[in-house]
């Protein structure tokens, strides 16, 4: 469903905006931008694939300190989960409306997606704030480092897309569904499905496998 | 209220750094005074600081790469003489930690602010010119990705006066470069200036990408474009690849160093090694990333002045594709002596060795580009036949470097210092002022004086060569890298020799110099009419000189490898249209370089700790973004009338040069 929404977003991005004055951007922005796009994700994969790198080197090396296993709660992650995932499927369904060209529906399910994203990460500080309160912080050991960097940064990246979230309800609101305001929620639903795809990952490797 | 800074961090006992500093600040009054004096600052503003042409942001860059080539420079004169002075035992002019400095600014603002501002300024220029298209995919955010760079330079810059730069060497090195070996902000300011130039080179990897897959002449498929294109590609793809890891491997030592972490610490499970390996993982690609567009270069030369199309196009593109893949499995080659078993050395020996294939593939079709054309002995290609030379002969010390064995011996000596600069000056500079004196009169409308030019090269090679063959020889008697004072009387006249070719060094950079002011005095003798002065083939000659901002009138249809050639051929070039259309334009901006300016107080703020003003930094970085995004009016349409206008004076021009 996800990967076919935004599919979908790149090939009508894509396809020439009938009736609309030749004025704007008559250069075919749209598939250049989600093109460009998607390289930059690359680019910010790599950031991860590095953390996940190091995350995976230094793991073992508690230092005496406590592992994941003693210190990570799968249930309470589990429901972290969820509601990311819940978010990139109420994004897809924002992404249905914007090709319906339904703005009070676009703008609906993105306010839902951004109370999801805001959950997941209000979640994860707290699960933050406790480890620290529990002498469990970044400085204990390389492997709490790693593992507070890698997380944080997932973490981060959804905080700036919470941002960009608003400022597209924003943009919504003010300009309406045009070319632009379109082309970037098209950039930002290929952020959030990315991210998401990324926690799948940190979910697997940083906590199931820490679990076990 | 700020953080570590107090007055004491400046200098003020060290007359070498306040002596440079009154210098600097001179010279910066004197020519901001002359700009406001001629009533330039409108026109800067306008024009340049915030233009997002793809050609004149090239310039830029190319601008920043020169004058960090002048610090640059100065740091490796300081150290040449402060070794031929105290390789007996005296102390020298350069204290310890002074020297330590010197040595890590000069690799530092070499790689980073000379090199890479060189290649990327000539793709700015040539690429989009060679593909037919009017600019890049994301003109604002090559502006932005510029004053990233040329911001993360100030950074550089300014801390020379204001506190330290990093000690440790260009590397960073792990678990000195960490806070309990190095407290003060010299590893703050190598931090947060590249990541600050990083970013900026990660950006304009996604952009030229973009640019060269989605806007490419109808008819240009990928084995018609030109090499030079193709190596951009490459290049590009590499930048795109690699970058973020630096970035990443960066945050988490910054992280080591303000949040008390522990990923490369001597304590609480700290890998060091790790920062190695991720730090080549980068580093490696990082130098086929600098000389495959030199490589680019060169393949843009030869064909044009030897009068024949490149010998083996289609072997000269697999190969820069191979060397692309290849280079992300020799990275472990830069330490070897960390003990990887032998297994696994063989395995990064042996590919290292293999890479040279391609390489020699490239080099024997330009040397076959040669056999039996007619020749020309312009600047440009003594350029191109300086760097055959000397880049093959640092190739061949690099397959000794590979084989582990050697290089157990060899590591951390000068016999590598001597390796790299072979290639990076042999391959690296030799190509960045090929393409400039190639490029110039595309750029300018003017040629470059051949004579002052050919000075320059001379100057160079032999300089080169004067400086680095002794340390060769150094390396192999056992002479390490970095040493501030020692007491080896045997090794003083080799030492003496090399601060002689540094000096030659200058006086090529001196003609260079002068080879600008000569070429801007005699600018109407040695005017480009007909904007292909050197007889070329490519589709970048078939347009004026200076090339219009928007670079074609009528987008041009592709049919063949070298357009332009094939076009004059069938005397199908420069022929007039009467049909223009209105052209679309992206319209200047002024937010990258506020965007860069923020990123700069953002670096300054956090290097010092003055947390208030990294918060301004970062809201004013976001805000100025966000701001365009609101923005509405950014591009704009040149009107048919107005382009009729432009290409029939340069059709008269034309007609007066034929």
């Amino acid at each position: 469903m996800n990967v076919r929404t935004s599919l979908d977003t790149l090939a009508t991005v894509e396809s020439p905006q009938v009736g609309h004055a030749a004025h704007h951007h008559a250069h075919d922005d749209g598939s250049k931008t989600l093109f460009g796009f998607w390289v930059y994700l690359m680019t910010d994969c790599l950031i991860f694939a590095t953390l996940f790198a190091t995350f995976g080197v230094l793991v073992d090396n508690v230092a005496g300190g406590p592992s994941g296993k003693q210190l990570f709660d799968l249930p309470y992650v589990g429901g972290e989960t969820l509601l990311l995932l819940v978010s990139s499927f109420t994004f897809g369904l924002a992404s249905l409306a914007m090709h319906a060209g339904d703005r009070a529906k676009v703008l609906n399910w993105l306010v839902i997606t951004f109370v999801l994203g805001a959950g997941f990460i209000g979640m994860e500080v707290k699960e933050f704030a406790h480890l620290v309160a529990d002498g469990a912080g970044p400085d204990r050991s390389a492997f709490l480092s790693a593992y507070f960097t890698l997380v944080g940064t997932h973490g981060l990246h959804v905080t700036a897309g919470l941002v960009w979230l608003a400022v597209m309800m924003h943009q919504t609101l003010h300009f309406g569904l045009d070319d632009v305001v379109k082309r970037r929620l098209a950039c930002l639903s290929l952020f959030w499905h990315f991210l998401d795809l990324v926690w799948v990952c940190v979910f697997t490797v940083v906590y199931l496998r820490g679990a076990i | 209220m700020f953080g570590k800074l107090t007055l004491d961090a400046v200098p003020w006992h060290e007359p070498i750094i306040m002596g440079t500093g009154v210098v600097v600040a001179l010279g910066g009054l004197g020519v901001l005074a002359l700009i406001t004096y001629f009533q330039l600052w409108g026109y800067l503003w306008k024009e340049w600081i915030t233009s997002v042409d793809h050609k004149r942001i090239g310039v830029m860059y190319f601008i920043l790469g020169i004058v960090m080539l002048l610090r640059g420079f100065a740091d490796a004169l300081m150290m040449r003489t402060q070794q031929a002075i105290a390789s007996t035992g005296s102390a020298g002019f350069l204290p310890p930690h002074h020297y330590d400095q010197v040595f890590t600014a000069h690799g530092v603002i070499m790689i980073f602010f000379v090199a890479t501002p060189f290649i990327i300024g000539l793709m700015n220029v040539v690429m989009p010119l060679q593909i037919g298209a009017r600019d890049v995919a994301f003109p604002f955010l090559n502006s932005l990705s510029f004053w990233f760079s040329a911001f993360g330079g100030a950074l550089v810059m300014i801390s020379m006066w204001v506190g330290d730069f990093a000690a440790m060497g260009w590397v960073a090195y792990p678990p000195m470069t960490e806070l309990g070996m190095s407290p003060s902000t010299g590893v703050d300011y190598y931090l947060w200036s590249l990541q600050l130039s990083g970013v900026g080179t990660t950006l304009t990897g996604v952009n030229f990408i973009a640019t060269i897959l989605r806007m490419r002449a109808p008819g240009m498929n990928m084995m018609k474009m030109p090499v030079f294109v193709w190596a951009t590609l490459i290049t590009n793809i590499l930048i795109a690849a690699v970058f973020p890891v630096l970035t990443a491997t960066f945050a988490m030592l910054a992280a080591d160093r303000y949040l008390g972490m522990h990923f490369f610490t001597n304590e609480a499970g700290g890998n060091a090694m790790m920062y190695i390996n991720l730090f080549w993982v980068w580093g490696h690609p990082e130098v086929y990333i600098l000389i495959l567009p030199l490589f680019g270069v060169f393949s843009e030369v030869i064909p044009t002045f030897s009068g024949k199309p490149l010998f083996g196009y289609t072997s000269m593109v697999y190969a820069t594709a191979a060397i692309g893949v290849l280079s992300f499995f020799v990275y472990l080659h830069h330490f070897f002596t960390m003990g990887s078993g032998a297994d696994v050395n063989a395995f990064f020996g042996i590919m290292t060795t293999i890479i040279s294939i391609p390489t020699g593939v490239k080099l024997f079709n330009w040397l076959f580009t040669m056999y039996r054309g007619r020749v020309r002995f312009h600047s440009a290609t003594l350029w191109t036949v300086g760097f055959m030379f000397t880049f093959t002969f640092g190739g061949m010390t690099g397959v000794l470097l590979a084989v582990p064995g050697a290089d157990f011996v060899l590591h951390n000596s000068l016999f590598l210092v001597a390796h790299f600069h072979n290639v990076i000056i042999g391959g690296v500079v030799f190509g960045s002022f090929a393409g400039m004196n190639f490029w110039f009169p595309k750029v300018f409308g003017f040629k470059l004086n051949d004579f002052w030019g050919k000075v320059s090269f001379w100057c160079w090679l032999i300089g080169y060569w004067l400086a680095f063959t002794p340390l060769y020889i150094l390396g192999l008697k056992g002479m390490t890298r970095r040493l501030n004072h020692f007491y080896v009387p045997d090794w003083q006249p080799y030492l003496f020799v090399a601060l002689l070719g540094a000096l030659v060094i200058g006086a090529g950079i001196l003609a260079m110099l002068i080879q600008f002011a000569v070429s801007i005095k005699d600018r109407k003798k040695n005017v480009d009419l007909t904007g292909d002065p050197w007889n070329a083939r490519s589709l970048e000659w078939s347009t004026a000189s200076p090339a219009p901002f928007y670079n074609f009138a009528i987008v041009p249809h592709i049919t063949s490898l070298e357009q332009h050639w094939e076009d004059k051929e069938r005397g199908r070039a420069w022929r007039k249209e009467t049909d223009y259309e209105d052209i679309h334009m992206p319209r200047n901006s002024g937010v990258g370089f506020v965007m860069g300016a923020f990123g700069f107080v953002l670096g300054f703020a956090l290097i010092w700790h003055i947390w208030w003003l990294a918060a301004i930094g970062l809201v004013g970085m976001v805000g100025a973004f966000l701001s365009r995004t609101y923005d509405r009016d950014i591009d704009y349409y040149v009107p048919a009338a107005e382009v009729a206008r432009i290409e029939n004076e340069r059709h008269a021009l034309l007609a007066k040069a034929v």
